[in-house]
């Protein structure tokens, strides 16, 4: 029965990183892309679209960093393993 | 057992056991001053190189705060400053052979968010008073009251999962590495684990900073009373 727990929890842990990834990751690529956009119209509002842009970019991030706790709780901190 | 989310004990100071990122945490407090204290007493009208270093960072870091709340700098350049130099010196500690970065711990990446939750708010109560902080929670609707509560509380909690998650998978991925791998695998990873505490360290502070002034700012605070505009 642990047995089955810990290869499903391994499982998950990859999965949850694999899949908890991509979204972040099309994110972060509309988000840049469009700063990169507004920049390039205007090059003197840079240090402002920059700025917004990194606090934007971290709160994406707070996903898939959600993901990786999620995948560390299984594997080191696993509640149905004794 | 040696997990990522487990400190190692240093020593045991009677029944408390001391971690590892304690130890680290208070190295690193310890340099920071020394460094000030051996710096302060050279300052001069005519700055040589370390005092020229020191002012590019007070004077950008003014610049920023600036940005981002309008007002006098110097009500935040101390708790903001220290906190960007301390979390950047504690990312680029894991340089040193043998040294983890505490802020790859879950508890030290607490304590920082705690010190920021708790520094908004008394900024949020200093800047409006009781009633009008209590009150900036029912901003736009009175609707809005549980939602407000809940962000107070996840926004800061996202705070410390974000500096955790972030470097200790840097740490975790160079361990990896080099257990795969032999000597100079894994230096270009520590050169992109330094560039990652850079932007962290930039991150967490500039996070604070707009948390700690979103509940300082005056745009939703009462107008100042009309002046009477003169009977001619």
């Amino acid at each position: 029965m642990t047995d089955l727990v810990q290869i499903v929890s391994v499982f998950s842990a990859a999965m949850a990183v694999g899949l908890g990834a991509l979204g972040p990751a099309r994110g972060e690529g509309r988000s840049v892309a469009a700063a990169l956009d507004a920049i390039a119209r205007q090059p003197e509002a840079a240090g402002t679209i920059s700025r917004t842009l990194f606090v934007g970019l971290a709160m994406i991030e707070t996903t898939a960093i959600y993901c990786l706790v999620i995948a560390l709780l299984l594997l080191f901190a696993n509640p149905f393993v004794q | 057992m040696d997990t990522p989310l487990h400190a190692l004990p240093a020593f045991a100071l009677g029944p408390v056991e001391v971690t590892w990122p304690v130890v680290t945490t208070w190295g690193i407090m310890a340099g920071l001053t020394l460094t000030v204290m051996v710096l302060r007493p050279r300052l001069a009208l005519r700055p040589s190189r370390a005092q020229a270093v020191l002012e590019l960072l007070v004077t950008t870091l003014d610049g920023e705060i600036t940005a981002t709340v309008p007002g006098n700098p110097a009500r935040f350049r101390a708790l903001i400053g220290t906190l960007l130099v301390f979390v950047l010196c504690a990312n680029w500690s894991s340089l040193i052979p043998g040294v983890e970065p505490p802020t790859a711990h879950l508890e030290t990446d607490a304590a920082l968010a705690l010190l920021v939750f708790v520094s908004s708010i008394f900024w949020g109560i200093r800047a409006r008073g009781l009633g009008g902080w209590l009150a900036s929670f029912a901003h736009p609707s009175w609707v809005m009251i549980p939602l407000n509560l809940v962000e107070q509380i996840t926004r800061h909690f996202s705070l410390m999962i974000r500096l955790f998650g972030n470097v200790m998978s840097g740490v975790f991925v160079i361990g990896i590495a080099l257990t795969l791998a032999g000597l100079l695998v894994p230096v270009p990873l520590m050169a992109l684990d330094m560039l990652t505490g850079a932007v962290q360290a930039y991150i967490f502070a500039t996070l604070a900073l707009v948390f700690i002034g979103s509940s300082v700012s005056e745009d939703d605070a009462p107008p100042p009373p009309a002046k009477e505009t003169p009977h001619d």
